[in-house]
């Protein structure tokens, strides 16, 4: 009795032990320098989909450097993944698919190689100046290479928009007076919204008046938040959200699911990746909606920003530099990978001529419109530039806390304090971590 | 008797015919903490060592030289309490601890009311269809909070609530529960759903524990089936409601999956709503560890003195039979 008690209890003891080890132990990465006729492993986490078959051709084609794609949940866990294993000192990759806004974060936590003294500083003619500041973050360095972005345009309701007879605005007055007559046409109805949990979907706004939200100053941050692009933007909206001709719920609820299948939201300020949602969240619209240059504020110069977008990185846990940021410059910018991307991954590629040169079929849900991604190519040349800081998380998650307020109040003057206050919480963010700030 | 111990070294001092001293030992030191020892163990790794761990992380920060970029800039140094002193005096901490004492408020009474009315006609005489209504009523209960909150979600939101196309229909403006105003009754709603059946439980099985001779006594005596409830059956359940009501005090502390699951589906509720919300944005939004757990050993603390409060002041009440 006694005995067998003490063999359970043993056993119990040993398995405690193996838990632990099992928690220790990690991967190893290959020390050996990168030799020309050496075979490279390389890892790469990636959440786009399918991006494992893209890897595939470059598999074949390069036996001495194979990439090995380990799939992700999305932008967020991948990141706290991997500055997990940054502190750690072990379990990184070579690559990582990084968004834009995260670049400064993981570059503050010394995750990403500099490529600017490889062969990847040579891309920079292959994409538009407001993307290549992303990734050098208006400095010397080179942090990634460009992989897909989502410059914004206007898509509507065709058919609503011909019923009422009204014009597709150009210019953000346009876009108003639009708003009024949707509205007064059918009080339930909308152009669109105004959604507070959506910060990128207005930095890409803020993004084509003309914003910067941070820059680099010798050895201090600026935070640019609280000035006259951004005000002008917020204000914009507060008016027609204080008018109620814009309706002030977030996106990507139910309620709205439902408004864009019956008719009840009349446009959408979108990306270029809009389609697929459109497809999956208002599939029974399909062939009713167009796609427009996003209004303008000043007609002579069309701009617009991004929504949403990510790279290729190379971490610096990775040994094997010159390899990854080969593969990674392949993957970003040769037709033939760029081709894929947009095939099989379904990306909008930051590779200009890529782009111009693999999208040429509209999707099935715009087939009415033939000119498609047309339009979305002139309005990505029009990409303004745009810094990302240190505190982006900071920043976003304030837009979502103080412009829910606002929009909730339906007042503009609370959409004006609110980017006041986005302001005052960065930079005392900032200043809390010990950044310097001028 | 000979036994095989894991050390070698013992093994052999455990031989027969080994000196008391040694022979004590085995039996007052090594038997017992080798059978305690994967309680022990398991209680080090993964209690013990992450409290330890957020202690250490509470009274440390962040320091960045420069811009913040690249190698060394970057590292963690000793804080103090700094950290406390911020989540003390941090605005935002002190309206979300408002808001929960008044979430609190609000619940707390209402749950523990219907759960104990409950329990009471389900144990009385008269009722009929007891299993059903049991299991009806505690069904709720097993429903994850994510999930029924989005249930309750889809009926607050008025473009596809069903409650909402009712009342229209029917000529009523309805408001939306999701305004700022009525948010707060929103989340006590789907917490008083899914919490009724979890209390009315625990009361009802210790009224099923109370002997029966002490009813029939009281039928003899005359005493109708409100008065025995009120007079007999709250007070001897009175221990179980204490218990329940300090559950339901920490679990209202702690609220965050309702909140946060509702939080995207309109503009009244924000990402520091409720204190562990905030402590959740500060870890994972705003990647600072450190404001997080000092937030959270606050949290811990106060959630223990007020446990510890109510236990001091109802007890000599609700037990006093007892001792």
């Amino acid at each position: 009795m006694r005995k067998s008690f003490r063999r359970a209890a043993a056993a119990a003891v040993a398995a405690a032990a193996l838990l632990t080890a099992g928690c220790s132990s990690g991967t190893v990465s290959d020390p050996a320098a990168a030799n020309a006729n050496q075979k490279v492993e390389l890892t790469y986490w990636a959440w786009a989909p399918n991006l494992e078959k893209v890897v595939d051709i470059w598999n074949k084609a390069n036996p001495n450097i194979h990439v090995t794609v380990n799939k992700q949940d999305g932008g967020d866990p991948a990141v706290t993944k991997l500055l997990t294993a940054i502190k750690a000192g072990s379990g990184a990759p070579d690559l990582i698919q990084a968004e834009y806004q995260k670049i400064p974060t993981l570059v503050a936590a010394n995750a990403l190689a500099d490529l600017s003294a490889t062969p990847a500083k040579e891309t920079k003619g292959d994409f538009a100046a407001g993307v290549w500041n992303s990734v050098t973050l208006g400095g010397d360095a080179l942090y990634a290479i460009p992989q897909d972005t989502g410059p914004m345009v206007f898509y509507y309701r065709a058919d609503i928009f011909e019923k009422l007879g009204l014009a597709v605005p150009t210019t953000w007055d346009e876009y108003a007076a639009d708003a009024k007559a949707i509205h007064k046409a059918d009080p339930t109805a909308y152009l669109g919204t105004f959604s507070s949990n959506d910060a990128g979907w207005f930095t890409g706004m803020a993004q084509q008046a003309g914003a910067s939200w941070w820059g680099i100053d010798g050895d201090a941050w600026s935070v640019k938040v609280d000035q006259e692009p951004t005000q002008k933007v917020a204000g914009y909206w507060g008016t027609l959200v204080q008018d109620g001709v814009i309706d002030n719920k977030p996106m990507y609820t139910p309620e709205w699911n439902t408004a864009l299948n019956t008719g009840k939201q009349v446009g959408w300020l979108s990306a270029a990746w809009a389609p697929g949602v459109l497809a999956g969240n208002a599939g029974a619209t399909a062939g009713k909606w167009k796609v427009a240059p996003m209004p303008q504020w000043d007609a002579s110069k069309p701009s617009t920003g991004n929504w949403g977008g990510s790279s290729t990185a190379v971490t610096t846990q990775s040994k094997h530099l010159d390899a990854a940021a080969k593969f990674a410059t392949w993957l970003n910018t040769d037709p033939a990978a760029v081709a894929a991307l947009v095939n099989v991954a379904g990306i909008y590629p930051a590779d200009t001529a890529g782009a111009a040169a693999s999208l040429t079929k509209a999707p099935a849900f715009f087939s009415n419109q033939p000119d498609f991604y047309k339009v979305i190519g002139e309005a990505a040349k029009g990409v303004g530039s745009f810094t990302y800081g240190p505190n982006v998380n900071v920043a976003f998650n304030a837009y979502n806390d103080q412009f829910a307020k606002a929009a909730q109040s339906k007042q503009k003057s609370a959409f004006l304090s609110a980017v006041t206050a986005m302001q005052d919480i960065t930079v005392g963010d900032l200043k809390k971590s010990g950044f310097t700030v001028k | 008797m000979t036994t095989t111990v894991s050390r070698p070294g013992v093994a052999a001092a455990a031989a027969p015919g080994t000196p008391r001293r040694a022979r004590n030992f085995r039996a007052r030191v090594l038997v017992p903490y080798t059978m305690l020892a994967p309680g022990i163990i398991l209680f080090v790794l993964f209690m013990a060592a992450p409290i330890i761990y957020t202690l250490v992380l509470s009274v440390q920060k962040k320091k960045v030289t420069g811009l913040g970029l690249g190698k060394g800039s970057q590292t963690q140094v000793f804080a103090g309490l700094e950290n406390y002193v911020n989540s003390l005096t941090d605005p935002e901490f002190g309206a979300s601890v408002l808001r929960v004492l008044l979430y609190g408020a609000i619940l707390i009474p209402l749950m523990l009311g219907l759960a104990l009315l409950f329990a009471l006609l389900l144990d009385s005489r008269r009722s009929r269809g007891g299993a059903f209504s049991r299991t009806a009523i505690f069904l709720p209960y097993a429903v994850p909070a994510v999930i029924s909150s989005l249930l309750w979600g889809f009926l607050y939101l008025p473009g596809v609530s069903p409650l909402h196309y009712l009342a229209d229909r029917a000529g009523l403006a309805m408001p939306s529960l999701l305004d700022p105003s009525l948010v707060t009754f929103a989340i006590c709603n789907i917490a008083l759903w899914g919490g009724v059946g979890f209390n009315m439980i625990v009361m009802y099985t210790s009224l099923k524990a109370v002997p029966s001779e002490i009813y029939e006594a009281a039928r003899l005596d005359g005493c109708s089936e409100v008065q025995m409830a009120l007079r007999i059956k709250v007070p001897i359940i009175a221990p179980s409601v204490v218990m329940t009501a300090l559950f339901s005090i920490i679990a209202t502390l702690q609220v965050f999956a309702e909140p946060t699951t509702l939080r995207p589906l309109a503009n009244s509720l924000s990402t520091s709503w409720s204190p562990l919300m905030l402590v959740y944005r500060d870890a994972f939004t705003r990647n600072d560890i450190f404001s997080a757990a000092s937030t959270s050993v606050v949290i811990a603390a106060a959630t223990f003195a007020i446990s510890f409060l109510f236990l001091r002041i109802v007890q000599k009440r609700a037990f006093g039979q007892e001792n």
